[in-house]
């Protein structure tokens, strides 16, 4: 192979099988992808350092945005370390509602998956019922908590929101039609033979490499690692509920995508253990404003695997540092792994397998320096300087309409 | 009467509106059958008016004249075809002797702007569509031609429209032709490029394929010339395979031709939403392996039938 033959071809950080901005530079040669390379920092939100600035309960509130599909997972996640860190017992009733809705959750982002799965492939009828069916979810979210997405449910020591026995019924009721549905599409998984001659066999990944690289989640679970947070290191009430952890063997896109609508019956039943065994109580706890000093990490099994949490305290009401690794970050490593001598065609798919957040995932961006030296450190007023400069550079100087607006703030102050 | 019979019926105007009324159809049977609303019925019309009103881009390293002159050789191509095509009587506007042959070729100039018009844009995008483009083109024209050459050995005629009149008074031969018939309607698919055969146009892989560049009119033109290409291939379709209801009064045997059309939309439409999009190399590989096959079987049986009938 000489490189006259290899065409490279950038997907993204804007192409329609994106739904957030990543860039992705495949060598191809013809049809076949021979190497991967990941760009990510194109979302960056400083969301860490924001949160230094916050009180903790504002944290939570900040946090829950990181993602709009698992924002649940995010506040779960951080509110646990912040619990731990003030040694604060959450009642009963307040972690099983927090799991009730962590459930809910899982449901309504595999589907969502479900269909942006379908989608990739071209089977957009696919798309169309998942998300119709996923509305179901959406609804009984929205009556639960008051938001469809990002739902503010959680509050340091419990949740917001208590539930009344009519929201219970609907959600008794509502996971008959999602049973039956889910039913379908595993039956439409097994049986169509266009969708398993696009899903068998495509960006493979051996057990080997999942734990080299320490993948996680479903993407994990397909490829016959038994990895389940619920499981391995039980939070909320994950180890009074009753469920399996559901694996596959074929390490492809196919066994992803079992693995995904397994573990939406497993997610049924724990619904109605739930809501069965709902007890009575208070539904938080009292906490006090300032959180002691103390660090705390938390793990949380979010829809698309390990979502990590680290929170240090430093006795004030606001962390000192706050950390958040998303399931996506290990789990992209290994899309270029799987990438390799792969179709073109298999690319968005094998992506979309792993069911990336690329916003979920930036968490920092390294600046290189031209000169060459690798003195990526820089202290807060250094780099307002370093844009004070450029901008000055680029012909744009704000240094008259700061003056302007301090005599201003002065005049308005007197 | 010529120039009518070209610009108007059924000609241009006629097939124009056809071609839209197709269109809405599909999208709209498309979207019911996914539980979906759908378009209301002039949204095909809106569509092409839209991209007409906007500004022409044209990449800088495109060859501008293929680029602006290939939508307009598509649509013309297809547009043409529907001369020889006999529509809701036994006769088309114009026949001659091999004009099944002139229909198929005109049939396939479509797929090679696509593939020019793709190829001089000069873009990663379009230049892999394109090339899928031709790729599919080797991998269903093939099975398409054998398929429509099949019935036309039976009936001993390479006139479209004398082969309709010869399926028109043998009604009972028509089935044997089934196999062709279902051929020619997967490689419809095909030539069309809907799923489960839009690789050369994958929206989540290469962005919009050969039309990755395309905008404004000549977007407009392009989805015109499918959309009559649709209309067209599915008249071919039914004027070999489905030859009922020609004898009638000619007012009655319109709307018989309307519905044959709609209902081989309806079929196509229904292909459409069952099915994923199937990879280009599985798809040549579909259709050399099972499609062509199926279509020399065809050819057999009706060499062997072929003395026996007469």
């Amino acid at each position: 192979m000489t490189t006259k033959d290899v065409v490279k071809i950038p997907l993204g950080p804007q192409h329609p099988a994106l739904k957030e901005p990543g860039n992705f530079i495949l060598s191809m040669k013809g049809e076949l992808v021979m190497e991967m390379g990941v760009r990510l920092g194109y979302n960056h939100r400083g969301i860490e350092k924001a949160c230094e600035q916050r009180s903790y309960l504002n944290d939570m509130y900040l946090l829950e945005r990181i993602c709009g599909i698992c924002s649940h997972s995010h506040s779960t996640a951080y509110v646990q370390a912040v619990e731990e860190i003030a040694g604060i017992q959450v009642p009963a009733r307040g972690l099983y509602l927090r799991t009730l809705v962590a459930e809910l959750e899982r449901i309504h982002s595999h589907l969502l998956w479900l269909g942006v799965a379908g989608h990739e492939i071209g089977f957009d009828t696919l798309l169309m019922y998942s998300w119709r069916d996923r509305e179901l979810v959406l609804d009984l979210l929205q009556s639960l908590t008051g938001n469809r997405v990002n739902y503010g449910f959680n509050t340091i020591g419990g949740v917001r929101k208590d539930i009344t026995d009519e929201q219970k019924q609907d959600i008794l009721a509502a996971l008959k039609p999602l049973t039956e549905r889910t039913k379908y599409y595993a039956e439409i998984a097994g049986q169509e033979l266009t969708l398993i001659k696009r899903l068998k066999d495509v960006g493979r990944l051996s057990k080997e490499d999942v734990i080299r690289l320490g993948v996680t989640g479903p993407t994990a679970r397909a490829s016959g690692v038994n990895r389940d947070i619920r499981k391995d290191d039980p939070y909320a009430i994950y180890s009074l509920l009753d469920f399996d952890v559901v694996t596959a063997e074929t390490c492809d896109v196919y066994g992803r995508t079992l693995v995904r609508v397994g573990e939406l019956f497993q997610t049924y039943k724990m619904i109605a253990q739930i809501l069965n065994e709902l007890p009575d109580g208070p539904i938080t706890a009292k906490v006090p404003r300032k959180i002691p000093k103390g660090q705390a990490i938390s793990r949380y099994e979010a829809p698309r695997g390990e979502d990590f949490h680290f929170v240090r305290g430093n006795g004030t009401d606001k962390p000192e540092r706050v950390k958040v690794r998303a399931p996506t970050l290990p789990n992209l490593q290994a899309v270029s792994m799987m990438m390799k001598g792969g179709y073109l065609a298999d690319m968005p798919i094998t992506l979309a397998a792993i069911d990336p957040c690329f916003s979920c995932t930036d968490r920092m961006i390294e600046l290189h320096d031209a000169s060459g030296t690798h003195e990526n450190t820089r202290s807060w007023s250094e780099i307002r300087e370093l844009g004070i400069q450029s901008y000055r550079a680029r012909g744009v100087d704000f240094a008259e309409l700061g003056k302007r607006l301090a005599t201003k703030l002065e005049r308005v102050s007197r | 009467m010529a120039i009518f019979n070209i610009l108007v019926f059924p000609g241009f105007v006629f097939l124009l509106g056809f071609a839209l009324a197709g269109e809405w159809l599909d999208r709209k049977l498309y979207a019911r059958m996914q539980s979906r609303v759908g378009p209301p019925w002039f949204q095909p019309l809106a569509d092409i008016i839209k991209l007409s009103a906007k500004e022409d881009t044209i990449p800088n390293d495109a060859d501008r004249t293929i680029f602006k002159l290939m939508p307009v050789v598509a649509l013309t191509a297809t547009v043409v075809a529907i001369f020889y095509i006999p529509l809701w009587s036994s006769n088309a506007l114009s026949t001659f002797t091999g004009d099944l042959v002139v229909v198929m070729y005109l049939l396939t100039i479509p797929t090679l702007t696509f593939f020019l018009g793709g190829w001089f844009s000069r873009s990663v995008y379009s230049l892999i569509g394109a090339a899928r483009a031709l790729s599919q083109l080797f991998a269903y024209e093939i099975p398409l031609m054998l398929a429509v050459l099949s019935p036309a050995m039976l009936a001993g005629s390479w006139s479209i429209s004398e082969i309709s009149a010869f399926y028109a008074q043998r009604w009972y031969l028509a089935p044997i032709n089934t196999i062709a018939f279902l051929v020619s309607l997967i490689a419809l698919l095909g030539k069309l490029e809907r799923v489960p055969f839009d690789a050369p146009e994958a929206e989540t892989e290469v962005v919009a394929g050969s039309f990755t560049e395309y905008g404004g009119r000549f977007l407009a033109l392009f989805r015109l010339c499918v959309d009559v290409e649709m209309i067209v291939g599915a008249s071919l379709v039914a004027a070999i395979f489905l030859p009922f209801g020609l004898g009638l009064n000619p007012w009655l045997a319109f709307v018989v031709y309307l519905i044959k059309v709609e209902a081989l939309i309806l079929v196509l439409s229904f292909l459409r939403t069952i099915m994923a999009r199937i990879r280009i190399d599985q798809m040549i590989n579909f259709c050399w392996k099972y499609l062509a096959p199926a279509a020399f079987l065809q050819l057999v049986i009706n060499l062997l039938l072929k003395g026996y009938v007469q």
